[in-house]
């Protein structure tokens, strides 16, 4: 179970960490090999995301690199092609993130049996709230997945405790309003708010949006179980290439 | 679990988290503007003293003769303030966020109408505001760019996607995730999540309501057929509404492009080529691959070239309620040219299409029966993108001359 396996690492680590990557960005090949040098830099977990034409939740950066992977033809078979390369070399828990409509497209309970063959451990699809994706939900329960569930800054207490009935695995608590890819002001407000996050779930919690270096990182250590780093290290990569994830990460904890 | 904002099985609010709460507010607001007489009293009064409603129905006397069938009226939509039904939702809109005491109003904006109308409805209540465009419309609709940068908004080219109508919904959207506290989204048509197709067909229910009243009035009797123009489907919706009940035939006429073999075109409804998918927060049906990424789509009408469709719709064309077709870019402008000769009326392009179908439906129907199309925009603020349709080669010269102008 994905919440066994943060639960263990947590013993051994103060913080885990999360990266992300966009299948098919620039290509598969470097898709492949930044997993393998995110794996060997440490991290705990990774998000793969499979590009959809429409992301409304992400900011410009992981826009980008969808729009580019679609361009020269991403398609979701040989995000699953990819997936299942990643998988069965590296041996960290992988969750697949994507929007809704590329699972309903693909037919939700064919997407989740497909997902779970193929070595995922769970999925975040941010436009599937409760309300509207139990199809996805009772699918990811049935191939035994994680349907990761979100936190924002201004969802009420009630509505926290309402998503936890459906979260497994972890939650993943977004920092502040707006889109990824923005800076985050790591401050008082986001203790308070990791607070009432604490106190809605017993699951693991997972911190994304803007964290980007060690002093992010830092603040974040026993406050939270998992910290994500998703449109920084896209930055790097953009800006300095695969090798050069490697050090990041790495300067990261 | 409640799902609500269905039509069938279209509709829903398919939101990233961050946006929940806001939403739920604008449910609460809704109902309460809904349930409150006074609210659509001062709707209505505004309207009439700021924009020109109640717009009239003209009997195109001339067109029913050409074509020697039915009797042909149209609803003049296209006399509201800024040109368009869009300000029907603007000032009502504004009005709603009045009440819920936010100061900074965003829309996205395809032909610019919308942004437009969005830009005079924040300075008349001193609202900041920002338009998302697409910059392909950015560059085919300057002249609304300029206006709206005049009445003091800020308009950001949308770089993004296919760089058009969905892609500035896409920002619209991504703004409001970040600044919801006091920033209201003033979506422009009858898609999106739920409330907005249900609210927006609300606020331009007002077109059916005074075009019914109206053809009672004038012809007697209720049209056989009523003819609208569809995009994300406020104005055909708006016309519809009140004849919902009626024994009368609807008719939503999409963008037929290039003709729908080329797949250049945003025919969603008139065409087999659309499926049913979740994009932009709702479900309905979607011009998109097999993988679910949307397609690029085509008209020589911004308003109309979007790829979603109103929930409502999708629904009514299901239940075979509305009937839909679709108008080629060439027989839009065929049918713009013969409004103006015969009628002195200037049709926006989008409007155009209703026009088109109703145009060939109405020599084969019998001198007894009538029918109202709704023209839902003008067509002569938008100068470049007509003459450029029509290839005047005067106004060409004229454009090239001013240029050398510019450079002397």
């Amino acid at each position: 179970m994905l919440e066994n396996y943060i639960r263990e690492k947590r013993e051994q680590k103060d913080i885990l960490l999360m990266t992300h990557i966009v299948l098919g960005y620039p290509d598969f090949d470097s898709s492949i090999q930044l997993a393998r040098t995110m794996v060997e830099a440490g991290v705990d977990l990774m998000e793969l995301q499979i590009p959809f034409s429409e992301p409304i939740a992400d900011g410009p950066v992981i826009l980008k690199a969808c729009q580019d992977a679609l361009q020269t033809g991403a398609s979701v078979a040989d995000c699953l092609d990819a997936t299942r390369k990643i998988t069965a070399s590296l041996d960290i828990p992988f969750l697949f993130m994507s929007y809704y409509n590329i699972l309903f497209k693909y037919q939700v309970e064919r997407f989740t049996k497909v997902a779970a063959e193929c070595g995922i451990r769970g999925m975040i699809v941010p436009d599937a709230p409760p309300e509207e994706a139990e199809d996805y939900l009772q699918a990811m329960n049935k191939e035994q997945l994680a349907p990761i569930q979100l936190y924002s800054p201004n969802t009420p207490d009630e509505r926290m405790r309402y998503l936890a009935d459906f979260a497994q695995g972890f939650v993943y608590c977004v920092a502040r309003k707006g889109v990824t890819g923005q800076d985050t002001a790591f401050s008082d407000d986001l203790d308070q708010y990791l607070a009432r996050c604490r106190q809605a779930t017993r699951l693991p919690l997972a911190l994304g949006f803007g964290v980007k270096d060690h002093k992010d990182i830092d603040f974040l250590k026993g406050k939270i179980d998992i910290a994500v780093v998703g449109s920084g290290a896209l930055r790097i990569l953009n800006e300095k290439g695969v090798e050069a994830v490697g050090d990041y990460i790495r300067s990261l904890r | 679990m409640v799902k609500t904002g269905y039509y069938g099985e279209f509709g829903g609010a398919f939101l990233p988290e961050i946006l929940i709460p806001t939403f739920t507010q604008l449910k609460e607001e809704f109902a309460r503007i809904k349930a409150d007489p006074t609210f659509w009293e001062e709707y209505v009064h505004t309207m009439s003293t700021y924009s020109c409603r109640p717009t009239p129905l003209t009997f195109a006397e001339n067109l029913t003769h050409h074509f020697g069938g039915a009797s042909i009226y149209i609803k003049r939509e296209d006399l509201n303030h800024t040109g368009a039904h869009k300000a029907n939702n603007v000032i009502a809109q504004g009005l709603l966020v009045k009440r819920m005491g936010k100061g900074r109003v965003i829309a996205e904006t395809g032909a610019g109408q919308h942004g437009v109308a969005t830009a005079t409805m924040a300075a008349k209540y001193g609202f900041d505001c920002t338009i998302y465009m697409g910059e392909v419309d950015v560059k085919r609709q300057r002249p609304n760019v300029f206006w709206m940068e005049q009445l003091g908004a800020e308009v950001i080219s949308v770089k993004d996607g296919s760089k058009t109508l969905k892609d500035a919904m896409n920002a619209a959207f991504r703004d409001w995730a970040q600044n919801m506290d006091d920033t209201h989204y003033v979506l422009g048509t009858a898609s999106g999540p739920h409330p907005f197709p249900e609210m927006v067909s609300y606020f331009q229910s007002i077109i059916g309501q005074e075009a019914r009243e109206q053809i009672l009035k004038y012809a007697g009797k209720l049209p056989a057929r009523i003819y609208a123009c569809v995009g994300g489907g406020s104005n055909a919706l708006g016309l519809f509404g009140a004849f919902m009940d009626d024994p009368v035939e609807l008719v939503g006429v999409e963008a037929g492009g290039k003709g729908l073999p080329s797949k250049l075109h945003a025919a969603r409804l008139a065409s087999d080529q659309a499926t049913i998918g979740v994009a932009q927060g709702y479900k309905t049906y979607f011009l998109q691959d097999d993988d679910g990424q949307m397609r690029e789509t085509h008209s020589v009408a911004a308003g109309l070239d979007y790829v979603g469709v109103s929930p409502i719709l999708s629904h009514l064309s299901d239940t075979g309620r509305v009937r839909f077709a679709a108008a080629t870019d060439k027989e839009v402008v065929d049918a713009l040219r013969l409004s103006m000769k015969k009628e002195g009326l200037i049709p926006a392009l989008e409007s155009a299409h209703a026009f088109v179908q109703a145009f060939k439906e109405a020599p084969d129907m019998n001198g007894e029966e009538c029918i109202i199309i709704n023209q839902s925009g003008r067509g002569d603020k938008d100068i470049f993108t007509v003459a450029d349709a029509i290839g005047d080669p005067q106004w060409e010269q004229f454009i090239r001359e001013k240029a050398e102008d510019y450079n002397a």
